[in-house]
Formats: structure tokens, sequence, C-alpha cells
């Protein structure tokens, strides 16, 4: 088994799997405290309990999740070292500073999350309440930026020369502040937002659709399909800059994604499809000029082609699909909000009807789902880089021979944590429902 | 000061606060387990959850800080740990891993499981086992340089005594620092029931604690000579920490001062740690790396220094606030807030 036999491939695959798990907590801890944060404002300003109720079911959910993130992102922060030792003490003399600022943003958000969570009832005043969650979600989203300028200094290295295999002129703050920090650190925030509020709305119209009336999950679903949005609009916008951004700095990135192999102008944006072994392209859906608008902005430009790059410099071609499945649902959950949002504002009845809530309900996965072939995306599409350019895999991974035994440990080990989390959630919310909760703080409106 | 050692200092400082921390907390998930078993929960629950609830997170952050400032201030160190430490530190992670996330999943979730309760303090008796065989590697012997790097002799490091006497040393230090903290805290919490059985568990385990910890200091002496000699230059910290120690064991047995005696254990442990720190000096990992290669460069040096300051400044603040609320707020320490 490969796994077994080929450190650098074991490597890999222990990498993608703590990641994957990890991002889910992750991008759940960034989004959330900003939407807790909405609601209890919202609370106060109308002086409406549903709302304060919502930020306070949200944050007991939230600390489930984050408690997995802190541990997750444990594991991943030993295990670069771990398993990509070569690169990690490279990357240490370069880009440390953001790594090291991130345990300070996440300690910040620890520190005020913890006496948030138990100072519900201590403060006369609500808005002092409130105010402690302002350092929670500064710090989530502190924490989102620093580790994001880590990825983008992976995509393009900056802040240093190496002459002679000698590292000169390292500078911290250009490392940090690389070519494509601006785009990366936007498009990771922004869609932790949106899949956070996606979220929390599949939640509501999951509890609509099993037989509860009560207004609170409306309003709940009412708000946070506005916010997801909101959020999906501004992601379809940064994406736009990332092309744009991927066009000229990453073109092979790009070209691999679009299975765009011949530099062309007038580039056609090809959606799905089959790719044979002539590098053409089956049975996708061809929209005409559109990628030499995603990479330029004008339909006449010149978009790089794949064939430019030497062979052993090309990404694995599934990347396309990963790409295809971000966009697609992207422009899907638009869709599905910008349409519930009209009908809303129109009195349209279909939106109240269970199958259109059944899609709000697809749509909480759909975006983390999202959010995984996204990263995956920028991951497999940087091969065969670590450092692109600079360092490849190959040369950064550790030589132990155990790892895929550590493999099969932590597989076991994220099963056992996903299960506990899903029993957990369940039970929290199971054991208090809402109807109780709002009766027992005595002043159910409805 | 060279960046060397401003580095060496910020880092063994933090290391040091993990060690107290962690070692309240890993002894009171023990305590609480061991508590179910002989059926005095009833003494012993009530203190340690409302000690532990707001603080679990802060500890974690302690161990991160350090990992990640190592691989900032000494990137080497992430070449020739990172390469042999797969195995030990892959089951500290998972360890820590069961140990966070069951202890939130019992606290907001399911309140009173004994299945979590064990798994926190079982945890916590493996968990410093585990992290302390890293230290028992940097005193070298352990590691051979091969043209594909750095590998770990398994056989070895599990047939050394030092290894061994190392495990015993990091767990009954750590029941001994967390029930001389538990007694004041209880104490301070009105709650006499369990300031008596605490103070009993650290009069238990004050003898262990100082027995192996003079143990590894004479296996040093065969197994690291130089070590042993520049820990002999030391003797006079060494001789403090005794001091201290014989003080707040004093104090316990009295039935006196509690807080005092917490302080003393604290000055006990820093002065053993930092003297075993200093004797170490330069040596990462012995004998192969030492500070001077494995620095990083000035850039990478003076900002890191700068982005400590500038999140000290951020942080200590934020734990003041922590500390008032839960730690020091006699209100809340006695359950009534």
């Amino acid at each position: 088994m490969l796994l077994f036999e080929d450190p650098v491939f074991s490597s890999r695959m222990l990498t993608l799997l703590t990641l994957t798990f990890h991002v889910i907590f992750a991008t759940l801890g960034v989004g959330l405290p900003l939407m807790i944060m909405i609601a209890q404002w919202v609370g106060i300003k109308k002086n409406d309990l549903h709302y304060i109720m919502m930020a306070r079911r949200w944050a007991r959910g939230f600390v489930v999740l984050v408690a997995v993130g802190v541990v997750t992102g444990t594991a991943i922060g030993l295990q670069l070292a771990l398993l990509w030792p070569n690169f990690m003490e490279l990357a240490g003399h370069v880009i440390a500073l953001p790594l090291f600022m991130e345990v300070f943003a996440f300690f910040f958000e620890a520190i005020f999350l913890g006496i948030y969570l138990y100072t519900w009832d201590r403060f006369e005043n609500q808005r002092k309440h409130l105010l402690l969650l302002v350092p929670v979600a500064v710090g989530a989203t502190m924490s989102a930026f620093f580790i994001t300028t880590v990825n983008g200094f992976m995509n393009a290295p900056a802040g240093f020369n190496i002459v002679d295999g000698q590292m000169t002129g390292v500078s911290p703050i250009e490392a940090m502040f690389n070519v494509a920090t601006p785009t990366k650190v936007a498009h990771v925030i922004s869609t932790a937002f949106m899949t956070a509020a996606f979220v929390l709305a599949a939640i509501a119209a999951y509890r609509l659709i099993r037989g509860s009336n009560h207004v609170y999950h409306k309003k709940a679903l009412h708000m946070t399909m506005k916010l997801g949005l909101i959020f999906a609009v501004a992601t379809a916008i940064i994406g736009d800059f990332s092309g744009k951004y991927l066009a000229e700095h990453q073109p092979e990135k790009l070209a691999a994604a679009e299975w765009h192999f011949e530099t062309e102008e007038e580039a056609p944006l090809i959606l799905w499809g089959i790719l044979d072994d002539d590098q053409e392209v089956r049975y996708g859906i061809e929209i005409p000029y559109a990628l030499s608008i995603l990479a330029h902005n004008d339909p006449t430009a010149e978009v790089i082609g794949l064939n430019e790059y030497p062979e052993e410099e090309h990404p694995p071609m599934f990347v396309h699909y990963l790409f295809d499945i971000m966009i697609t649902i992207g422009m899907w959950m638009i869709a599905l909000s910008l349409a519930y949002w009209f009908a809303m504002r129109r009195g349209w009845n279909f939106v109240k009807k269970n199958w259109f809530r059944w899609l709000i309900v697809l749509g909480g996965p759909l975006s983390m789902l999202a959010i995984q072939a996204g990263w995956w995306m920028t991951e497999f599409g940087r091969q065969p880089w670590i450092l692109r350019g600079v360092m490849t895999v190959q040369e950064a991974a550790t030589q132990s021979n155990y790892v895929g035994h550590m493999f099969f440990l932590f597989a076991g080990l994220y099963l056992i944590l996903g299960i506990g989390v899903a029993v957990v959630l369940r039970k929290v919310f199971k054991n208090h429902p809402v109807e109780k909760e709002l009766a027992e703080q005595g002043g159910d409106q409805s | 000061m060279s960046y060397e050692l401003i580095g060496m200092v910020v880092l063994w400082t933090f290391l040091f606060g993990y060690v107290i921390v962690a070692s309240v907390d890993f002894g009171a998930g023990f305590f609480n387990a061991y508590s179910l078993i002989t059926g005095k929960q009833h003494v012993l629950t009530k203190v340690i959850q409302r000690y532990l609830s707001p603080v679990w997170e802060v500890t974690n952050v302690f161990l991160v800080f350090f990992f990640v400032g190592i691989i900032g201030f000494f990137p080497s160190t992430a070449y020739y740990y990172g390469s042999i430490l797969l195995i030990p530190v892959s089951i500290s992670i998972i360890l820590l891993a069961i140990r966070g996330s069951y202890y939130a999943f019992e606290t907001y979730g399911n309140k009173g499981h004994r299945g979590y309760a064990f798994m926190y303090g079982a945890t916590g008796l493996i968990l410093p086992a585990s992290l302390s065989v890293v230290l028992t590697i940097s005193e070298g012997g352990f590691v051979d340089m091969t043209d594909n790097g750095p590998f770990l002799d398994y056989w070895a490091l599990f047939s050394s005594p030092l290894t061994w006497s190392i495990v015993v040393l990091s767990v009954s230090a750590v029941l001994y620092i967390s029930a001389v903290f538990l007694t004041w805290y209880a104490n301070r919490a009105g709650d006499f029931k369990a300031t008596k059985l605490l103070r009993r568990y650290a009069l238990i385990w004050a003898l262990p604690t100082i027995v192996t910890a003079g143990g590894i200091v004479y296996e040093l002496r065969s197994h690291n000579p130089e070590h042993f000699e520049s820990l002999m230059n030391l003797w006079w910290m060494f001789a403090i920490s005794l001091v201290f120690f014989l003080f707040s064991v004093w104090f316990i047995w009295k039935k006196k001062n509690y807080g005092m005696a917490f302080l003393l254990l604290i000055g006990q442990f820093a002065f053993a740690f930092y003297a075993y720190g200093i004797s170490k000096y330069p040596y990462l990992l012995y004998p192969h790396l030492t500070v001077y290669d494995g620095v990083t460069n000035d850039a990478m040096a003076i900002s890191l220094i700068v982005a400590f300051v500038a999140g000290l400044l951020l942080l200590i603040p934020s734990l003041y606030l922590l500390m008032r609320l839960f730690l020091f707020d006699d209100k809340y320490v006695s359950g009534k807030k």
C-alpha cells in the first residue's frame, strides 16, 4: 500500500486529512462570532428576546465547535513540523511572524470567549456583555488573516533571496504581505461568513420543516439568508479579483483549473466536461470570452496556457472539477438566497413551501463542500510545489517510515471527534428546545 | 543580550508557564476521576469543575506558543525535532485532542458523564509522560544522524532508566503541583472537606517528586557528564529550590498559609526549571544542535520580539480581567455567582 511505502505520499494524505477536518471547524469558528454578534445586537436594538436567544443558542453550539477547532488546529500546527520538517525550517526563517501572531490572536479570542460564555447574567447592561464579543470576533478574523498570509506565502513566496543556497535579505513583513495575501485573505474571510450564515439558515429551515412553526426560527432564517446573500455576493466579487491575481502571478494554476492549454486571446471559460488524451474537452459548458474577462477584465485579452510550463510542473488535472464545484455552488447559493429575499419582499408563497426549505437545508452542507473544494483546489493546484518555485513537496517531506501508521491513527481520532461533535450538538439543542428556553426567560412574545 | 538568549528566555518562560498551568489542569482531571472511583465526588467535583471551566482553552495556548515560538526563533528545531518526533508527538496530539474536546463535550453537552471524566483523568496522567519524552531526547544519546537526516533510536530511548525516571517525575510533579494549588483554591472557596482531602494528596505526592528529581540528577552523571557538570555549577539554585520545597510542605503540614505554600511551590519549580535550562544552554539537542546553529536571521528575530511585546500588552490586561472574574473573585470561587 502506497500509504506505508512512500513517506511523501502519506505526508500529503495526512495533511489533507487533518486540514479537511480542521477547515470545517475553522470556517465556522471564524464565521459564527460575527453572526452571534449581529443577532445579539439586533436583539438589543429591537428589544426582541428572540434574537438574544439566537445569540445565546448559537454561542452554545459555537463553543463546542471551537473546542474541536482548537485541538485540530494544534494538530495541524505540530504536523507541519512533523511531516514537512525541511519546509518548516525554511519557512521558520521567513514566515514565522504571522504564525506567531496567530497564537496571540487566538489567545485573545479564547480569553474573551471564556468570559462571554460565563457572564450571560452578570451584567445589568446587555450592551456591556455584547462588547465582550467584539474581541472574540476580531480575534477569530485576525487568526484567519494571519494563517491565510502563510498560505499566500506558499503560493507567492516573497521577502527573501536565496544566493548560493544561503538565505539573505529576509523581510518578514514583505513575506506576510505577499501578492497573494489580499485576495486570499478576503476570500477566506468572506466565505467563512457566508458559510456560517447558510449553515445557520439550514438549521432554521430544518426546524421549520420538522413542524415547529415558531416565529423564532422564521426570524433566524430570514436574518441568516439575508446575511448569506450579502457575503455570497461579496465572495463572487472577491473571486473575480482572485482570478485576476492567478492570471498575473500563478497562471499555471488558473490554466489547470480551467483546462486552458494553449495561450490564446478571447479565451472561453469551460465548466465541467471530460478531458481526452489530446487535451480536448468534451461535453463541457463553454462560456465565450469569459476566461479572458475573469483573467484580465477584457474579452480579447491573452490568457497564458498550461503548455507554457514543463510537464513536471503541471498540477493534477482534476483541480478543474474542484474549481467547478466551488464556482457552481457559489452561484447556486447566490441564486437561492436572492430568490428567497425577493420572494419574501414580494410576499410570494413558494419560499415557505417545504421543497424550497429543503433547498435551503441542502445549502448548508453545500456551502461547506464549496469551502473544501476551494481549499483542495488551491493546494492541489500548487503541486508539485510546497513553496512555489522554491521547494517541492518531495524535497520538503519527512523521511520517517511511520507516516502511514499515523494516518490511520489520526483518521480514527477524527472519526471519534466527528461523532462526538454530532452527538453533543444534538443533545445540547434537544435538551433545551427553544420554546422551553424562551418560556424560562419569561418573555415569549409570540 | 543576543537574540539567541532573548529567544531562549522567553520560550523557557512560556514552557515553565505551561508546566505549571497544565500540571494543575492534568492533576485536577485525575483527582476528579479518582474521586468518582472512590465515591468522593461530592467532595471534589464541584470545586474542580468551578476552576477548570473558564480556563481550559488558555492552558493549551501556552503549549502552542512554545512550539510556534521555538520554530520562529530556532527554525532548525523544526528540522531536527520534526524529523524524530513523529510518533511521540503524534500520540501527544491525540491525547490532547481527546482531552480538550471531551472536556468541552462534557461541560457544554453532557454534564456529569462518567466516561468523559475518566477519559479526562487518564489522559492527564499519560500526557505529562508522553510530553516529557521530548526533554529526555534532548539530553542526547538517542538520535542517530544519517544521510537521510536524524533518526530516533526507540530501543535506546525506552530501555534507558533516565527516560523512565523523567516519566515518573513528570507524573508525580503534576499531581503534587495540582494538589497544592487545589488545596489553596478549595480553602478559598470555604470548602473545608475538599481542602482536607486535597491537602492529604499534596502531602502524599511531595516525597516522590523530590526523590525522583534527585534521582534524575544522579542519572545524568553517567548519561551526559557534561550536562551534569554544568548542573553542579548551579548547585545553589537547586539548594534554594529545596528550601522553598521544605517551607511549602511545612505550611501544608501545619494547615496554614496555603496561598504562600503555592507561591513557594512556584518558586521551587522555577528555580529548578531555570537552573536546568541554564545548565543546558546553549544546546537545543545535545550534541547536534545549539542555539547558535539554530537561530533565525536578525530581521525575523527583531520582528518576533516586537510582536511578542505588542502581544503581551494586549494579553496581560485581558488575562487580568479573566483572573479577576473567575480566579480571584471570592463570590465566584465559592459558587455564589
